[in-house]
């Protein structure tokens, strides 16, 4: 879950000026990127959810082309069958191939996870940069916005939108959600952005008369890099969360289109007599997030190893 | 002190307004309570349909702000409006508050010191065997979504039951109608009915504060204040209780308002897989069926617990933290 | 003679780390006799502070401790918690350095220091809270009855290294380990809480290890001195043998490259070359041998054993004590010195050289708000209160003064080159008040800046070539000649060309400090302003970096603006020196003159608390201590603003105390350029 690490710094006693500084160590610190890999791969649980991660996006995006039938095809003679040879996921009500739709499923989940975040991330990076720098009424006004848009829960706003989205385009969904997973990353950037400000870099940039866009793009973005690279996978997963819970109430995906939430809602009400329309589906949503997850975490380790996260 | 709540009460209260008229906007211009009355069959003519939607404030050829000026006055004098069926929204909301707070609460409480004990745990036993296995489970219910993890408690309660041979965990409604007997007895049922979408919350928020406190406590240990504590003479477990955890409940504080609107979310889920009517139910059904002034309502009682959640958390961070109290 | 209090023997602390094992301390022997002052000395990484955490078992559980500390017999290595704990805080008790996080921020001063009483003694709450009392008396801190409800975040940094020292002396402790108890704090501040600490050794009869890096501090405290490097300790001593005859290189070394606020010459210091070596893969050997000018082929093979040399007890770790020992060697003997370029300073010919930079009145106030998203001013900090100052070509300018003075903000208020909200500032002879933009930008080639953190100072994602290059692209150098001039400006400042494509993390600090100044240089300024260019850096690199810098002003012609609050540092490297205290100047002139007969009274307590290295003048000295913390700047008192610590105000009588009270003393001369800002302004001999 994206935790705002803003939280903590309000706790903990921050650095006073004093008289007189520490004397730095001397060491030699070894290449970064060099270290980053190195920490990552020793994260096995975070290497292992890479594979995973990769594993299910050929299962989603090739393995239809391994099945026989399309996620729109009707098998009359196999309703609500258990999985067989002929329908290795086992049919439907209406002798749909479960296992053709949960890939459909799967697909839409992870291109509409991965583009919210790309959206959602690079909107962020941009305005919370800026509105950190520069301050005034802009930072203001920012602010307030992100503050109005966390008491009403995003969930709430898309699902009264989506009326608007039936019969138009899963885009629309994109952007919307992306609209607004943008303002938590965007709070966070602004607040890394204002402690960067400070540093000596900056004011040495500043004073050496260099223009100001010019200072957030050379210096400030590169250096939250690591902050947005972690809260990009993060809201990989948080997407692909909002959007499959959207669509298990039909306010997300709209039919014919389909949705792991979708489908898991379908296989709801007779999960027990018939798991496996609720099971398949169920199983890849858990193991996608599972592995994005994974994958956050082993990135916060390997490029924040200050954060101090799980062992 | 005070003066700082009251400035946020008063900030608050701003926040509520718009926030619920954004809703109200929103819904009255996406949803369609016209199309339920043209569905039907036969479908009546248009000048009923019109004259039931104006006595409803549901007329979408009535002007939006007109519409929204007379939502406006009916909330200030404490009237929601109709459904779209001409029942009162403040009636229907009254029977539903009570069943959300109930869920919200057990939530918020007990998965919130059970998940702040087990981070704070996770954290003193940093890499030993019981920080790894805190960690992996929270790691593992957190990927789990809150309606996957309901329906597979739901199976595993029907198991359960299968496998003693008695219904001990019922999944479906609050309590079972019509049962005679006395106070223990609905009380026993409640409970039975209560355990399911309880603990489906629950886990969840232990899992969430659970990481969440853990790197709170790490961070607070890793300060010198515990390295003093022990330098006193303090034994290593009672520096820990005694200053770190103590610390480390300030950010706990500020973060159960930032997670409860989630929770809110996962509690509609919760309320629609278990049959429970309240009010993340209601909002369900409404938006499906075009219930304009229901889905503002809903929206309303949201926001406003979102920030009563906000301000008790600011009280309790003042409470907590000497650092507020006193400048 | 009684049996040693502490006894280490062979000491080891190896930390678990991603590159590698690192041998932090690698056996170490020392005793701490009773009621002696035993300093060590060392900089960063050399184990100072892990040997001191390992013999109280503060060490994280990721380091692995061997060896034997004995604390009047009983073994402290090994031990479990319950054990130490109970030793903690009663037989042997631990000052750290930074006061602000040392203190829990949710109880306030007065539980914690009870507390310190409960944990071993089966008091009443009442009982403790005396205590608690009597010990913020004994220390120092006034009006103690309101003042232990408060909390840590209340208190100043010097008031709560009082608390953190009255929380040692609670139980009366046999053994006090300090480690770096002042480096956080402003110089009369360490003055002050110097002074308590040899109270709390008066009244508890406490033996104390003083661990510091600050060579000052330990030849007025310390009976007896042990220098650490490399985890390990090159020698040991009195104060009087090790200062006065030091027998190993790095001693040596050290002694040289420091200055002293007493010395007036104005040659180069004494630089070591190279940094401490990492830890991880020592090669065999000295580990100074790469540093050491008198290196010889043993000195690589075999790592020096810590051997008695003279009569006294002293003992170095070198294989060529006896040569230093015969030939009585000082460090200019040793060390070779840089070939002298700073041109012969005429001081007459000063009024007819242009000015770089005058500033007049200047005022810099920051208003104080309160409020979410509609603000409101609460009050102003007057961080610079109206200042004065010129610098004239080649010159340099030492501005000094404790934390809070203002003399940052008024190194930022120059730099931005816009109108200032009080005053005037002229560069190069341009008023910035009539600046265009255009020309601003164009003057911002001749004013370049050199700050306090090499490591902050140098965008980490940037190679160095493109750090250099940063000023040149900014003008419009032409593109073609970038490179060539990278490269210039790198030998000029003593690092290798080719090393221009690496990162800023892969140097030193010393040598990202060069590649900071070099990056000054690009665009050949006038006017070079630094602040605190060396304090963050260790002190055996400091030298080389200042005679790098004096070096730079004489070949280049530049003039400096230096930003300190390290006195030593300043009497060195500056021509001319002004003190401030809480936004406005107190005393101004040739930097020989005030140094040497200060006329302001805080000048004279801020010379007299600036340690110095020789153990019998800080034995001699008289300290002017002075009292309390400085006001804050949003609340100036009236009047001169340092009446409410000045030692010469307290000595006044009533009707000469007026004047202080209701007038603010403006800068008058006291002798041939020197001025002071005081009603009662005479000048004292101090250092």
């Amino acid at each position: 879950m994206s935790v705002p690490s803003d939280q903590f710094s309000s706790v903990l006693p921050s650095a006073e000026p004093t008289g007189a500084a520490a004397a730095l160590d001397e060491t030699r610190v070894p290449s970064r990127w060099g270290l980053v890999l190195k920490r990552f791969r020793r994260r096995r649980l975070a290497a292992a959810g890479l594979a995973v991660l990769v594993a299910l996006f050929a299962l989603a995006f090739l393995g239809p082309y391994l099945g026989h039938w399309s996620y729109t095809d009707h098998d009359f003679n196999a309703f609500l069958e258990g999985p067989s040879a002929a329908h290795w996921f086992g049919t439907t009500q209406t002798g749909a191939d479960v296992y053709a739709l949960t890939l459909r499923g799967m697909q839409k989940s992870l291109i509409i996870g991965l583009l919210v975040a790309v959206i959602a991330t690079g909107l962020a990076a941009l305005v919370g940069s800026f509105a950190g720098y520069m301050g005034g009424w802009v930072d203001r006004v920012l602010m307030w916005f992100v503050e109005l848009l966390l008491v009403i829960p995003a969930f709430l706003i898309i699902a009264i939108l989506s009326p608007n989205f039936r019969g138009r385009t899963w885009l629309l969904l994109v952007l919307v959600v992306a609209a607004f997973l943008w303002m938590v990353t965007a709070r966070i950037v602004r607040g890394m952005t204002i402690s960067l400000r400070e540093r000596e870099y900056v004011l040495a940039a500043r004073y050496m008369g260099v223009s100001t866009p010019t200072i957030v793009f050379r210096h400030i973005l590169p250096n939250v890099a690591s902050l947005l690279i972690i809260d990009a996978t993060i809201n990989v997963s948080v997407a692909i969360l909002t959007e499959t819970g959207l669509s298990f109430f039909g306010f997300g995906v709209q039919p014919p289109d389909v949705s792991l939430g979708s489908l898991i809602a379908d296989g709801t009400s007779s999960a027990v007599t018939y798991p496996w329309l609720f099971g398949f589906p169920a199983a890849l949503l858990v193991l996608i997030v599972l592995s994005v997850n994974l994958v956050g975490d082993g990135l916060r380790d390997a490029l924040d190893p200050t954060s101090g996260t799980t062992g | 002190m005070v003066k700082f709540l009251l400035r946020r009460l008063a900030n608050s209260l701003v926040l509520v307004g718009i926030a619920a008229s954004l809703a109200y906007l929103l819904a009255a211009s996406s949803l369609d309570p016209r199309a339920n009355f043209e569905g039907r069959n036969p479908a009546p003519p248009k000048v009923v349909v019109d004259r039931r939607l104006d006595q409803l404030n549901l007329n979408d050829e009535t002007p939006l702000l007109q519409r929204y000026a007379r939502w406006v006055r009916g909330v200030l004098h404490g009237d929601f409006g109709r459904t779209w069926d001409g029942d009162s929204v403040t009636a229907e909301m009254g029977r539903r508050i009570g069943v959300s707070l109930r869920l919200l609460l057990i939530a918020t409480i007990v998965g919130g010191v059970l998940g702040i004990l087990a981070g704070a745990w996770g954290a003193i036993r940093q890499y030993r065997l019981s920080d790894h296995v805190i960690t992996l489970l929270s790691f593992v219910t957190i990927s789990i979504p809150v309606f996957v993890l309901a329906v597979l408690l739901e199976i595993a309660a029907v198991g359960f039951n299968n496998a003693v041979g008695v219904r001990v965990f019922e999944y479906t409604g609050e309590f079972t109608p019509g049962l005679g007997g006395g106070f223990w007895t609905h009380l026993g049922d409640r409970l039975r009915h209560l355990v399911l979408p309880s603990l489906t919350l629950v886990l969840g928020q232990i899992a969430i504060f659970s990481r969440y406190q853990r790197n709170a406590m790490l961070d607070v240990l890793g300060q010198d204040f515990v390295r003093t504590a022990m330098a006193k003479g303090l034994r290593r477990r009672t520096a820990l209780l005694k200053h770190a955890l103590r610390t480390a409940l300030i950010p706990a504080i500020t973060f159960v308002a930032y997670d409860f609107a989630l929770l809110l979310v996962g509690a509609t889920f919760v309320e629609k897989i278990f049959g429970w009517h309240g009010m993340g139910e209601w909002f369900v059904d409404s938006v499906t069926s075009n219930d304009v002034n229901a889905v503002a309502a809903v929206s309303c009682f949201t926001a406003v617990l979102v920030l009563v959640a906000g301000l008790l958390s600011d009280l309790g961070y003042a409470v907590l933290d000497p650092r507020i109290r006193v400048s | 003679m009684s049996s040693p209090v502490l006894q280490v023997r062979d000491l080891r602390v190896t930390f678990r780390s991603e590159g590698g094992d690192v041998k932090a301390v690698r056996g170490i022997s020392y005793e701490l006799a009773r009621r002696e002052v035993l300093g060590i000395v060392g900089e960063s990484g050399s184990g100072k502070s892990a040997s001191a955490l390992a013999v109280m078992g503060l060490l994280p559980e990721t380091a692995r401790v061997e060896g034997s500390a004995l604390l009047d017999g009983e073994e402290l290595i090994g031990r479990g918690d319950r054990e130490l704990a109970r030793l903690r805080g009663r037989r042997i008790a631990m000052i750290f350095q930074d006061p602000l996080s040392a203190l829990t921020p949710v109880y306030s001063i007065g539980y914690q220091l009870a507390e310190a009483v409960r944990v071993h003694r089966d008091v009443s709450a009442d009982e403790a809270r005396r205590r608690a009392m009597e010990l913020l008396e004994l220390v120092g801190i006034p009006r103690a009855g309101q003042r232990a409800s408060a909390f840590p975040h209340e208190f100043s940094g010097g008031m709560r290294q009082r608390v953190l020292i009255a929380m040692a002396i609670a139980n009366d402790p046999d053994v006090i380990v300090a480690d770096e108890p002042t480096t956080a704090l402003d110089v009369t501040i360490q003055a002050q809480i110097l002074d308590v600490l040899r109270t709390a050794r008066e009244a508890t009869g406490a033996a104390i290890l003083m661990i510091t890096h600050d060579l000052g501090v330990i030849a007025g405290l310390a009976d007896r001195v042990a220098v650490m490097y490399a985890g390990r300790l090159v020698e040991t001593g009195t104060v009087d043998d090790v200062y006065g005859r030091p027998r190993m290189p790095y001693t040596l070394g050290l002694l040289g490259a420091i200055p002293r606020v007493d010395e007036s010459g104005r040659g180069p210091l004494v630089p070591i070359e190279g940094a401490p070596p990492s830890l991880v893969d020592l090669p065999p050997g000295c580990p100074f041998a790469p540093r050491c000018p008198l290196v010889y082929d043993r000195c690589l093979e075999v790592e020096p054993a810590l051997l008695a040399i003279g009569e006294a007890g002293q003992r170095a770790a070198c294989h060529r004590s006896s040569v230093i020992e015969e030939g009585d060697l000082r460090p200019v003997d040793v060390f070779p010195l840089p070939p002298s370029t700073s041109p012969a300073r005429t001081h007459d010919r000063r009024a007819q050289r242009p000015v770089v930079l005058a500033a007049e009145d200047l005022v810099r106030h920051h208003p104080v708000l309160r409020g979410a998203v509609f603000k409101r001013q609460v009050g102003t900090v007057r961080a610079v209160d109206g200042i004065s100052f010129e610098i004239r070509e080649g010159e340099t300018l030492g501005l000094v003064g404790e934390s809070g003075c203002g003399k940052t903000t008024a190194l930022l208020e120059v730099l931005e080159l816009r109108p200032p909200q009080g005053g005037r500032v002229v560069v190069l002879g341009r008023d910035v008040a009539q600046l265009d933009a255009r020309e601003r930008r164009a003057l911002r080639r001749d004013v370049q800046v050199v700050f306090q953190d090499p490591l902050a100072s140098l965008d980490p994602r940037l190679p160095v070539s493109d750090v250099l290059a940063e000023p040149l692209r900014t003008h419009r150098f032409p593109a073609g000649r970038t490179s060539a001039r990278v490269r210039e400006l790198l030998e000029l400042v003593g690092l290798a060309p080719g090393h221009a494509a690496r990162y800023p993390q892969q140097f030193s600090g010393g040598q990202r400090q060069r590649i900071a100044i070099a990056r000054a240089l690009a665009l050949e300024p006038k006017l070079l302003v630094l602040d605190e260019p060396v304090s963050a850096l260790d002190v055996s690199i400091r030298a080389g970096v200042i005679n790098l810098l004096e070096g730079l002003r004489a070949r280049l012609g530049l003039s400096y603006l230096f930003v300190a609050h390290d006195l030593s540092v300043v009497r060195h490297i500056a021509d001319r020196v002004a003190v401030m205290y809480l936004g406005r100047l107190a005393e101004t002139g040739d930097v020989q003159r005030v140094y040497d007969a200060p006329a302001h009274p805080y000048t004279q307590a801020l010379l007299s608390a600036v340690p110095i290295p020789d153990p019998t003048l800080e034995r001699e000295r008289r300290r002017i201590i002075l009292e309390g913390d400085p006001p804050s700047p949003a609340d100036p008192p009236s009047g001169c603003r340092f009446r409410t610590r000045c030692p010469k105000f307290a000595a006044l009588d009533d009707d000469l105390r007026g004047r202080c009270i209701e007038e603010d003393p403006a800068l008058a001369a006291v002798t041939e350029d020197q001025h002071a800002a005081c009603h009662y302004a005479e000048p004292m001999h101090v250092v």
